[in-house]
């Protein structure tokens, strides 16, 4: 793993030893994990491994219920922020099913969100004309049709659609941390060039990227620092990018052999 | 582990009405209890024909042989009749011919509703009849109206100065047998407003009717009529508050609409009478009959309603289709909250060939209310090619609260085509979380949930009162969601 890089860095998130569960059943076991500013890692494993609980757990989805461990983000016990607290301190998941909102537009919605952050800053409400305009801008950054934003949240998307509306918002937000779920599930490979484009446009040395992904493909376009394993809710394995194609070529049965 | 849906929804509907204030107003009341004396006594107040007071008296004679409907999906107490006042009016001068002689603490009333009388701070383009209690205080912008030949008025006045066309119309749409809440009005109804658009005028002013409750133990009844001559148009709104007291009040209103040949008839509701309190304590039993005959060829008559407040609401605004090619539309939100209990819908009736109805309810459920959809969609054998469209949606909050949907359809010809949509959704946590996870808290969530949900009703709303509108149904809904 090329450590040195990053020394220098300010540590972004920092978790340790996190245990969650899920209807008493033990699914995360003992992550610890530090992401820096700047950094873009892939988490990796196979179905059922734990990634999307913990992807969940960060954004403060509260189904999972939090047995040990501490995160700390930005120097803050994330554990004890509301979901809508952590976005406004730029945490932002990107869904691995996008959520419908039937009735209430895109415009709408960004909107609120954006005062909401803004409103947690101390901003005044952002200007309808700025905001057409960031609307203009960000939605040509992931080639979204211009009529997205008179449509009501995802309704009526098509599976590429979401994945992009979900990176179109992520542009719209500026968030510090992005946590990806996911988003190349259902994909075709143009849809999935977007999306990767988008996120590499977004990339800058204060912003940290987790790209939660079963497969290598998406990893061909958003090249990450640091590639994890998680296998039955740990982290088994972390190193490089090489590690992705490693695990690409040989399966998750190399990992399981490599463990037991 | 209790849900966070459950803790959303037990946080989100708790809320305080905004309009519970009660103004100190020396009123003339009568004494409480029903009987012929009391319908003499209305009448004589007001200083009716003696047709109107056989009318009444007949209306009256016929109540009392009626039961009470018991098939509403609504769990109504018994309500003592003699227990109520049937006329309460703020004292004031018998004439009024401008602001200064109306009581100041009456004005002050208005304004604190936000409906203020004085035309120069009106809202332009909406000329207001304010009624409490018993009866209409002041009516704006009559003689502008008057201008175009529009009456305006309050319904006294109406029985005073156009009697011929109160005779005409009045009870001919809702007549005194059509149910007992209807028979109850004719007999003890003592104010309301009155209008009549002549040929071939668009009303340039949004008409409208403030209803407020101010008195205790005091019943409101009022009566509404509405004629729109051949190619006339007019748009009307109404709105209704009472303050917050313990004990129930009862509001059984009649509203008649006419709409004669290429006539149009909007008639919006924001209805937010005093819901009661998170425990089910007081609120207005709100009893109204309100329909419309579609009279003439090509006519159209709309309802949008917004109904939030009461404690029970058990209302049909519906349509007569008699004219060929007629139009019929009803939009409505429904929010029940707490302890409400609403059964609301519509009734089409189909009379002439090719007429058209359109049903859109949406139905908003918290708390431990119940929320009921009723319709009537009836088609007679020579209304030929007709056709309904109706949609029913019940949206849930939470799991103490009820939706239902009776839909009734009577068809008696093979060229029509009716249909029925009807869906149940919940608000998901899914959504919630979504929106908190964009930094949007979960009142916030729900507003714009509900909101968009309404959303098709409350564009017919006219556009001052549906931003009012869209308000009303985020702070209804407050304290519902956790």
């Amino acid at each position: 793993m090329t450590i040195k890089q990053f020394q220098t860095k300010n540590t972004m998130l920092k978790i340790t030893n996190l245990h969650a569960s899920i209807e008493g059943k033990e699914i995360l076991k003992g992550i610890n994990l530090e992401i820096k500013a700047g950094e873009v890692h892939a988490i990796m494993g196979p179905n059922g491994s734990g990634k999307s609980t913990l992807a969940s757990v960060i954004a403060g989805r509260e189904y999972a219920n939090i047995t040990e461990g501490k995160i700390q983000y930005i120097g803050k016990d994330l554990l004890d922020m509301l979901p809508e607290e952590r976005a406004r301190e730029g945490i932002f998941l990107g869904f691995q099913y996008p959520i419908e909102i039937p009735g209430v537009s895109m415009v709408n919605f960004m909107k609120s969100a954006i005062n909401e952050k803004r409103k947690h800053n101390g901003q005044e409400p952002i200007k309808a004309a700025a905001f057409l305009k960031m609307m203009r801008e960000k939605k040509a950054f992931v080639e979204l049709d211009s009529q997205l934003a008179n449509r009501s949240v995802n309704e009526g998307f098509s599976g590429g659609e979401k994945k992009r509306n979900e990176i179109f918002q992520m542009a719209m937000l500026e968030p510090k941390l992005s946590i990806l779920d996911e988003t190349d599930s259902g994909l075709d490979i143009d849809a999935l060039r977007i999306v990767a484009n988008g996120v590499n446009k977004l990339k800058s040395p204060e912003n940290a990227t987790v790209v939660i992904t079963h497969y290598q493909r998406l990893l061909d376009y958003i090249v990450p620092d640091v590639v994890h394993v998680l296998y039955d809710g740990k982290i088994v394995k972390t190193s490089g990018k090489e590690l992705a194609l490693e695990l690409e070529e040989k399966g998750y049965d190399w990992i399981k052999n490599h463990i037991n | 582990m209790k849900s966070e849906q459950d803790i959303i929804l037990g946080e989100v509907t708790n809320s305080d009405y905004k309009y519970g204030f009660v103004s100190e107003i020396e009123a003339d009341e009568i004494p409480k209890g029903l009987n012929e004396e009391v319908v003499r006594l209305i009448s004589s107040k007001k200083n009716e024909p003696d047709w109107l007071l056989e009318y009444r008296l007949k209306a009256f004679r016929y109540w009392k042989t009626l039961e009470f409907p018991k098939w509403a999906n609504l769990n109504i107490p018994d309500i003592d009749y003699q227990d109520i006042i049937y006329y309460s009016a703020p004292k004031q001068k018998p004439k009024l011919d401008s602001l200064d002689e109306v009581d100041p603490e009456l004005l002050n009333t208005f304004e604190k509703l936000g409906i203020p009388l004085n035309e120069q701070k009106l809202l332009s383009g909406v000329a207001v009849d304010a009624v409490m209690d018993s009866v209409s205080v002041k009516t704006t912008f009559k003689k502008n109206l008057a201008e175009l030949g529009i009456i305006f008025c309050s319904f006294s006045e109406a029985v005073q100065d156009h009697p011929d066309l109160i005779k005409k119309y009045l009870g001919s749409v809702v007549p005194y047998k059509d149910n007992f809440f209807a028979a109850l009005n004719t007999a003890v109804f003592s104010d309301g407003s009155f209008c009549y658009i002549p040929k071939g005028v668009k009303c340039p002013m949004e008409l409208s009717t403030y209803f407020r409750i101010n008195a205790a133990n005091t019943g409101q009844f009022e009566r509404t009529l509405i004629v729109a001559d051949d190619d006339s148009y007019v748009s009307y709104l109404e709105g209704c508050t009472a303050p917050q007291r313990d004990e129930n009040q009862l509001h059984a209103a009649i509203v008649e609409i006419i709409a004669m040949k290429n006539a149009e008839v909007k008639y919006s509701t924001v209805q937010n009478w005093y819901p009661g309190n998170k425990e089910g304590i007081g609120g207005i039993y709100n009893f109204v009959t309100k329909r419309g005959i579609c009279q003439g060829d090509n006519s159209k008559i709309s309802w949008t309603q917004v109904e939030t407040g009461s404690a029970i609401t058990w209302k049909y605004p519906g349509c007569i289709l008699k004219g060929d090619n007629s139009i019929g539309e009803f939009y409505s939100v429904a929010v029940t909250n707490n302890f409400q209990q609403a059964d609301t819908g519509s009734k089409m009736i189909h009379l002439g060939k090719n007429s058209k109805s359109t049903i859109i309810s949406k139905g908003i459920s918290a708390g431990k209310s119940q929320n009921s959809y009723r319709g009537l969609v009836r088609i007679a054998k020579k209304a030929i090619n007709s056709r309904n469209f109706s949609q029913c949606d019940s949206l849930l909050l939470g799991d103490k609260c009820g939706a239902h949907t009776f839909p009734y359809l009577d068809i008696d010809n093979q060229s029509s085509i009716v249909e029925h949509e009807a869906t149940t959704s919940k608000i998901g946590e899914d959504q919630i979380f979504y929106c908190n996870q964009r930094g949007i808290d979960t009142e916030t969530a729900i507003g714009l949930i509900v909101n968009g949900y309404a959303k098709e009703i409350l564009n017919k709303l006219p556009m001052e009162f549906a931003v009012e509108a869209q308000k009303l149904l985020q702070i209804s809904l407050e304290g519902s969601v956790g």
